[in-house]
């Protein structure tokens, strides 16, 4: 992207070091996204997000609405759930999701007449979502409906948004900035909803920043999203809404590198965009804060995206939270016969799995499967102190000296070397010469240095 | 976790075998491998080599022949000892050879080249925990104990004695006519190599042709060439206004020793050279000056080895010094 200049902002549209993996996006980039029919049965883990599981209020047997509230989030940072088929509710059970946690979760089995979800699919897309007379609407009940209705970041961390938006006296937001970056390899659910459904996410984005009373909104696509940068303009025409169209770069849309490239300021080490005066949210998540306020429907679908070589039909769906992973990937055809890996999430940052009964999660942005010949069964060598590493990390760190300590069990130098700066975006390893897994030895370093913390 | 899988309806997809889990990132960069990286450096020595045979002939292909197969058993045999896996296949030990005999004269013996390897591979790099681990450069150290165990065979006086080459590479090395006798050479020769001096040294032309394609490959990095050139220009050059040479002191320090050899191929092995950018401009800056003090003050006529080493021995400290600040420590 040699043309690639960033104006109207105070930063460079990028930031500093990162990769450019192959973004493979083409598989699923020009699939409309389909409708999944309402599953059997739908499996609703109690904790779909950072912070506490919700508690349930439904009993075995009874029977639920579409949308009914089955969860309670008691604490600040957890989340509400709900159902997304009209149903009975069966016994609780356990299951495990692909990041390893075992959680107990509501099952619910579809009884009744279903709300039909290409109704709900083509609200999202309709044209009539409102830009102004957003002042109706008061923060603290847009606050109120967001925790309400039990959505939190649906770009992969599920952290509850009603935390983010919540007014603070200490820390005031001054812009709120929306993230359209899906710097993810394969990922292009995103990029769908912000093609399709581009008014929903305009809506949210001025409820979104109503809440949280920003002076200025920012929506942010990196450059290799030309259509979805053409909507996303005809979309907020007239309105107060800016779009920053960013460098094609891994990882653009990690939280610190965005508000970096977009607004040059750098949040400080351990510290939230708030501490910058900044808001993050993910348009899927401000979409479905627009379902939230102005259709009053909580958030019950999303868009997935189930990609990769080892697919049949790459597809983008738009299916009901709870659904298992397996009825989703046969509905696109199956695996291939080379497929490697199954991987919730994209091929940098996602968690790889092999219980196809786990079901999708408010989180879970979506899948993809690997090839044989894609995923690298290298032997590690021995580290020659490169320093690709160091050129990688988009943090400035020492990855080598990270793993190196974590290795060899040295929790003081992993620490002084600020371990737990790493988001563990993957960058060093991907770029590692000797086939060294830093991010999974930095991993175990962070244990290490909390154990040893806490001595 | 096989039995939740056969529950899963309608059909299982993971019914095709060979599926498996593992922790993220799941792709890497298949471009490039420590095997790769250096297989780049033997690509990038072969004008240098080329150019060696040709100035030396039979010299030069013995003193390779020997350096390498006393490099690779002595890798071989020190690794045994130590009982870990023969890591004959990721070449560093082919590349500590050819280099070793690159930097070595035509005429020295058999048994310099065979100790050199054996001081170079075992002590300068087994001992400290094989590739990754050593803290100085291998093949340099070799280099360093039979120049000081051989003096005699090492010294000036080594590059002198070897008949039947082509006519201009016989007599005293540039520098050492320089620095000895005042004696100057043009500026084509030593740019294409046609002198005297270790196999490998000669021709800056060679040198840089090799080097650029390892600055353009990313396997070494641009930061130490550059540096070095830019240190040891500036001092020459000063040298060469305050003595009135002309050009001609700057044109002989730059040329005509070992500095495009060891700037490319020496200082920049990333194993004993700092990990960030900022740490090797350092590495450059020291290095270079201390080629220049070396050459300038002592009783030898060439300092990249020494100067090398005794960066290397630094590059620790270089990279504490050095060490990135993470994005938002203030």
């Amino acid at each position: 992207m040699s043309l690639f200049r960033f104006k109207g902002f105070p930063g460079t549209g990028s930031f500093r070091h990162g990769i450019h993996p192959p973004d493979n996006k083409a598989l699923s980039y020009e699939s409309k996204v389909e409708v999944m029919d309402t599953p059997e049965t739908v499996t609703l883990p109690l904790l779909q997000n950072l912070g506490v599981p919700c508690k349930p209020i439904v009993k075995s047997g009874q029977t639920v609405r579409y949308g009914e509230l089955i969860g309670v989030g008691e604490a600040f940072v957890s989340a509400a759930l709900h159902s997304p088929i009209a149903g009975k509710v069966k016994k609780m059970k356990v299951v495990t999701l692909p990041n390893g946690k075992r959680l107990t979760a509501i099952s619910i089995h579809a009884e009744g007449e279903q709300i039909p979800p290409e109704k709900l699919w083509e609200e999202m897309t309709s044209k009539d979502w409102p830009r102004d007379c957003i002042s109706i609407y008061d923060p603290l009940t847009i606050v109120k409906i967001i925790h309400d209705s039990g959505i939190v970041g649906l770009g992969g961390a599920a952290f509850p948004t009603h935390v983010k938006v919540t007014p603070n006296d200490t820390r005031m937001i001054d812009t709120l900035m929306i993230n359209g970056c899906e710097c993810e390899p394969y990922l292009t659910c995103d990029y769908r909803l912000m093609k399709e459904a581009s008014r929903s996410i305009v809506t949210g984005a001025l409820l979104t920043g109503r809440a949280v009373s920003a002076k200025e909104i920012v929506i942010c696509v990196e450059d290799n999203k030309p259509e979805a940068i053409t909507k996303l303009r005809e979309a907020t025409e007239q309105t107060v809404i800016k779009i920053a169209v960013l460098k094609t770069k891994y990882p653009q849309g990690s939280e610190k590198q965005l508000v970096q490239a977009v607004l040059g300021l750098e949040i400080p080490l351990g510290g939230l965009p708030s501490d910058v005066g900044v808001a993050m949210s993910n348009v899927g998540t401000v979409a479905a804060v627009a379902r939230g306020v102005i259709k009053e429907s909580p958030l019950t679908h999303r868009v997935i995206s189930i990609s990769g070589k080892g697919i049949k039909t790459p597809k983008n769906l738009f299916v009901p939270i709870g659904i298992s992973m397996g009825e989703v990937i046969n509905f696109c055809g199956g695996i291939t016969q080379d497929a490697a890996r199954i991987i919730a999430g994209g091929p940098m940052m996602g968690f790889s799995f092999s219980d196809l009964t786990a079901p999708v999660t408010k989180g879970t942005s979506g899948i993809t499967v690997l090839t044989h010949d894609e995923i690298s069964n290298e032997q590690e060598t021995s580290c020659v102190r490169c320093g690709r590493c160091v050129d990688a990390c988009p943090m400035n760190l020492v990855p080598t000296r990270l793993a190196l300590a974590a290795r060899y069990n040295n929790p003081s130098i992993a620490s002084q070397y600020h371990i737990n700066a790493c988001f563990e975006c993957g960058c060093c390893t991907y770029v590692c010469p000797a086939k060294i897994n830093l991010v999974q030895l930095i991993r175990t370093g962070k244990r290490l240095v909390a154990a040893w913390e806490n001595r | 976790m096989s039995d939740t899988m056969k529950n899963s309806d309608p059909k299982d997809p993971t019914e095709t075998a060979g599926l498996h889990v593992a922790p993220s990132p799941h792709i890497k960069n298949t471009g490039t491998d420590t095997q790769r990286m250096m297989i780049d450096v033997m690509i990038a020595l072969l004008p240098i080599v080329l150019m060696s045979v040709y100035l030396f002939r039979l010299y030069a292909v013995k003193q390779l022949f020997i350096c390498v197969i006393a490099c690779l058993a002595s890798e071989f045999l020190f690794v045994w000892m130590r009982g870990k896996a023969i890591t004959l296949s990721d070449c560093s030990a082919a590349v500590t050879g050819i280099i070793l005999a690159l930097s070595l004269p035509g005429s020295a013996p058999w048994f310099v080249g065979v100790l050199a390897s054996i001081v170079g591979i075992g002590i300068g790099k087994i001992i400290f925990g094989g590739l990754g681990m050593n803290i100085f450069n291998p093949a340099m150290v070799g280099r360093a104990f039979v120049m000081i165990a051989f003096a005699q065979l090492m010294g000036a006086g080594s590059y002198e004695n070897m008949t039947g080459l082509v006519d201009a590479v016989s007599g005293a090395t540039p520098l050492s006519a320089l620095k000895f006798n005042g004696l100057t050479m043009d500026i084509a020769p030593l740019f294409w190599g046609k002198t005297n001096g270790s196999l490998g040294e000669t021709s800056t032309a060679a040198c840089l042709l090799g080097g650029l394609f390892l600055v353009i490959r990313k396997t070494a990095s641009w930061q130490i060439p550059l540096s070095i050139l830019l240190t040891v220009s500036v001092i020459a050059g000063i040298t060469d206004i305050t003595g009135s040479y002309s050009g001609v002191f700057l044109v002989h320090h730059l040329f005509g020793g070992a500095l495009m050899f060891g700037a490319f191929f020496i200082a920049t092995d990333p194993v004993t050279s700092p990990l960030t950018a900022k740490g090797k401009w350092y590495f450059g800056l020291g290095t270079g000056i201390l080629i220049m003090v070396i050459r300038l003050f002592s009783g030898y006529p060439e300092g990249v080895m020494f100067a090398v080493l005794m960066m290397n021995a630094v590059t620790p400290l270089i990279n504490r010094w050095t060490s990135p600040q993470p994005m938002g420590e203030a």
